[in-house]
C-alpha cells in the first residue's frame, strides 16, 4: 500500500507495451480518416485481428506469422466495409458499427476451442547488450519488435502524408473528394487502399494483443481499445505526432491503474478499471470544446459517401 | 460493366424489399456459415426460424419470443428517433445498464415493505430517469462543448458495466445471499416484481411498454412537428437550420428519449425475466437493437416487426446450441452479417443498377 512498489522505470517500459496496441490502430484509422473515411469498426478489426493471430499461432507455433495472419484477417474483415461504404454506398457510421458487433461475433465463432490454450512467447530485442544500461536500457532497449514497429509506422505515416506525393493525393481526396475526382485522381482506389491499411494496422494492433500482452485469446478481450483508438485520432486532431502522445498518454492511465490495483490502494477497483474510458471522455470534452461541429481539422469530406454521377 | 444511377427519388418499392432480400441473403450466407461448422444448413436454418414458432416446443418458444422482442423494440424504438436525425447514441447498453440498477435499487430499498400501487411505478420512473440522464452526459457534452457523441455514450457503456459490477459486489449484494455477486431476486419480491400478465405468453409490463412507445412513436413522427423536425434534421441539416429546429433541442431529445426507454427496458427485465442484478445481467440488447433499428428501416412498425424477428434469432439460436452443438456466438455474427447484407442491398432503393457502357454525357 504504497508508491514505493510502483517502479517507473518498469512502468514506462510497461506503458509503452500497453499502448501498443491502442497506437497501432489509431494511426491506422488516422490514415483512413485522413482519406475521408469514418470506419467505425476498429473494435471489430482489433479483435478480429487478435483471434486470427492467436489460432495461426498456436496452429503454426510461430508468433511472426501470427502478427502477419492478425494484419491479413482484420484487413479481409476492413475490405467488406470497403465494398459496402464505397461501392454499394451504404452509410459510413452504419456499417461501422455492424463491423464491430459482426467482428465481435465472428471472433467468438473462431475462437471458441482456443480459449484454454497458450502461445509460445515471441523474445524481445536485446540489442547486443545495451538492455543492461540503467534506466532507458529497459524503455529502449529491450522491447517486443512489434513495439519498435508502431513506433516505425507513426514516423511512416508522418513522412507519406508530409512529404509524399501519394500522400498529397490521399489528403486530397479527403478534403475534397469532388475536386479529387475531377482532377483525375481515383478516389475508390485512394480509400480502399487507406481502408485495408486501417484494417491490417488495426488488426496487428489486436495480434500483439492476444500474443503479448494477455498472453491468451478470450471473448471480447479488446474490451473497447479499438473505440479508445477513434477517440484518440479526433484528440490528435488527425496528425501523426499527437497520435503517438495520445496513446501513450492513454498506455500510461491504463497502467498506472493496474498498478494501483496491485499495489492496494484504497480506492474502489471498479473506479479504477474504469479510469481510462472516462479520462478518455474527459480529454474529448477538451479537446473539442471550443470547435466547430467537424472539428475544424477534420477533414472536410469525412464520412461522406462518393459516387461519380456528375 | 455494371454501373449505378442515382435515382431521381428513392425506390418506395425497394425501401419495403431491402430488409426481406437481406434477411434472406443472410439465411444463404448463415447456412454456408453453419454448414463451414459442420453443421446440416437446412437443419439449421429450420431451427432459427420456423421451429420456434411451428415446431414441436413452439408453446415454450411462443412465450420468450414476447420476452426477448420487447427490450429490443423499447430500445429500437428510441435510437431510431435519433438516427433519422443523424444524432448517433450507441450506448443504449449503458443507459440499460443504469436503468436496471436504478429501477432495482428503488425497489430494494423498499424491501420488504409490501405496496404494489407504489413501489412498481416509483421503480419505473427511476428506471427511465437513470436511463434518461445517462443518456445526458453525451448530450450535454455534445451541446456544450461539441463533444464526439458516438464515442461518449459509447464508452460510458464500460463505465456502466464496472459501476454494474461494483453494485452486484457490493451496495446491491444480497445480505441473505451466503456471499454469493448479485442483488436479492427482485420477482420473488410481489411490490416489485415484473411478472407475466398472462401466463405462458411472455407478455409483461416492458412488452406493453414497448407496444406503447410504438404508437406513440409513429404518431410522433408522422403527426407531431417535433417528428418533422427530426426527418428534417437527418434530410438536410441546413434546411432545418433556416426552418428554425435548435439543434441543441433536438440533440437532448432524441438522447433523452431512447436513453429514457433504454433505462426502461433495463428496469423491466431486472425485475422480470432477469431477476435480479448480477455481474453478468446485461446481455447485449443495446447493440442488437441497433440491428433492430435498422432493420426495421429506422420505421416504428418497422421496428416491430424487426425486433419480432431478431427475437426469433436469439431464440432460434439457442435451439440451435441445445439440439445441433451451435456454439452460441455463431447467431451474434449471424446477426452482424444481417446488418451487412440490409446495408448493402440499400443502394438498390436510391441507385438503379445498369448494364452497358455509360453514355456520354
Amino acid at each position: 500500500m504504497d508508491f514505493g512498489s510502483i517502479n517507473p522505470v518498469l512502468l514506462i517500459a510497461s506503458l509503452m507495451v500497453a499502448s501498443t496496441p491502442i497506437l497501432l490502430a489509431a494511426i491506422g484509422e488516422l490514415v483512413v480518416e485522413r482519406s475521408g473515411v469514418l470506419n467505425l469498426g476498429v473494435e471489430g478489426m482489433m479483435i478480429v485481428g487478435a483471434v486470427s493471430g492467436f489460432i495461426v499461432t498456436v496452429e503454426t507455433q510461430s508468433p511472426a506469422l501470427g502478427f502477419v495472419a492478425g494484419a491479413l484477417g482484420a484487413t479481409l474483415l476492413s475490405l467488406v466495409f470497403g465494398v459496402l461504404t464505397l461501392v454499394f454506398l451504404s452509410n459510413q457510421v452504419a456499417t461501422g458499427l455492424g463491423l464491430t458487433l459482426f467482428g465481435l461475433g465472428i471472433s467468438a465463432l473462431m475462437g471458441q476451442e482456443y480459449a484454454q490454450l497458450r502461445t509460445p512467447t515471441s523474445p524481445r530485442w536485446e540489442f547486443f547488450g545495451l538492455n543492461e544500461l540503467p534506466v532507458i536500457g529497459p524503455i529502449l532497449f529491450n522491447q517486443h519488435p512489434v513495439v519498435y514497429l508502431s513506433l516505425l509506422l507513426v514516423v511512416g505515416v508522418w513522412w507519406f502524408l508530409k512529404t509524399t506525393r501519394s500522400g498529397m493525393i490521399l489528403r486530397a481526396v479527403g478534403e475534397n473528394h469532388d475536386a479529387a475526382h475531377s482532377l483525375g485522381y481515383s478516389v475508390l482506389g485512394t480509400r480502399f487502399a487507406a481502408i485495408a491499411f486501417g484494417g491490417a494496422c488495426a488488426g496487428l494492433g489486436g495480434a500483439f494483443l492476444s500474443l503479448v500482452i494477455v498472453p491468451q485469446w478470450t471473448d471480447g478481450m479488446t474490451a473497447g481499445r479499438g473505440w479508445i483508438a477513434l477517440a484518440i485520432v479526433v484528440f490528435a486532431s488527425w496528425r501523426a505526432w499527437r497520435v503517438l502522445l495520445g496513446a501513450y498518454l492513454f498506455g500510461g492511465i491504463s497502467v498506472l491503474q493496474l498498478n494501483l490495483q496491485a499495489a492496494g490502494f484504497a480506492i474502489p477497483v471498479e473506479l479504477l478499471s474504469m479510469s481510462p474510458y472516462l479520462i478518455t471522455i474527459l480529454v474529448l470534452v477538451i479537446i473539442s470544446s471550443g470547435r466547430g461541429r467537424t472539428g475544424g481539422q477534420a477533414p472536410a469530406s469525412l464520412g461522406r459517401s462518393f459516387h461519380a454521377s456528375g | 460493366m455494371i454501373r449505378l444511377e442515382q435515382r431521381a427519388a428513392p425506390s418506395r418499392v425497394w425501401a419495403y424489399l431491402t430488409p426481406l432480400v437481406a434477411v434472406l441473403a443472410t439465411m444463404v450466407a448463415g447456412g454456408a456459415l453453419f454448414a463451414a461448422l459442420g453443421t446440416d444448413p437446412v437443419a439449421a436454418i429450420r431451427t432459427i426460424f420456423w421451429d420456434p414458432v411451428f415446431g414441436e416446443f413452439a408453446f415454450y418458444y411462443r412465450g420468450q419470443l414476447l420476452v426477448k422482442a420487447g427490450p429490443l423494440i423499447l430500445i429500437a424504438v428510441g435510437l431510431a428517433l435519433g438516427f433519422k436525425a443523424g444524432i448517433w447514441n450507441i450506448g443504449a447498453e449503458g443507459q440499460y445498464i443504469i436503468g436496471a440498477i436504478c429501477g432495482a435499487a428503488v425497489g430494494l430499498a423498499f424491501y420488504p415493505m409490501e405496496a404494489r400501487w407504489l413501489i412498481f411505478p416509483l421503480m419505473v420512473v427511476a428506471g427511465a430517469l437513470g436511463g434518461f440522464l445517462w443518456a445526458m452526459i453525451p448530450g450535454v457534452l455534445r451541446t456544450k462543448f461539441n463533444t464526439n457523441e458516438i464515442l461518449v455514450s459509447l464508452l460510458l457503456v464500460y463505465v456502466a458495466e464496472q459501476i454494474l459490477a461494483w453494485m452486484a459486489l457490493g451496495p446491491l449484494r444480497n445480505p441473505e445471499g451466503a456471499g454469493f455477486p448479485g442483488s436479492r431476486n427482485l420477482r420473488q419480491y410481489e411490490s416489485a416484481a415484473n411478472n407475466e400478465l398472462i401466463a405462458g405468453s411472455g407478455m409483461h409490463w416492458g412488452v406493453v411498454a414497448a407496444f406503447v412507445a410504438v404508437i406513440f412513436a409513429y404518431i410522433l413522427l408522422s403527426k407531431h412537428l417535433t417528428g418533422f423536425h427530426i426527418r428534417l434534421t437527418g434530410e438536410s441539416p441546413r434546411a432545418a437550420r433556416f426552418a428554425g429546429v435548435n439543434p441543441t433541442r433536438l440533440v437532448l431529445f432524441c438522447l433523452g428519449v431512447s436513453g429514457a426507454l433504454a433505462g426502461l427496458a433495463g428496469l423491466f427485465e431486472v425485475a422480470g425475466p432477469s431477476g435480479q442484478i448480477s455481474i453478468d445481467f446485461n446481455v447485449g440488447y443495446g447493440f442488437t437493437a441497433i440491428i433492430v433499428a435498422f432493420l426495421g428501416r429506422l420505421h416504428p412498425v418497422g421496428i416491430l416487426l424487426a425486433g419480432l424477428l431478431m427475437a426469433l434469432t436469439y431464440i432460434g439460436g439457442e435451439a440451435a446450441q441445445a439440439t445441433l452443438g451451435l456454439p452460441a456466438a455463431a447467431i451474434q455474427a449471424f446477426q452482424g452479417m444481417l446488418l451487412f447484407f440490409l446495408l448493402g442491398f440499400d443502394v438498390l432503393t436510391n441507385f438503379r443498377v445498369r448494364f452497358g457502357r455509360r453514355a456520354m454525357v
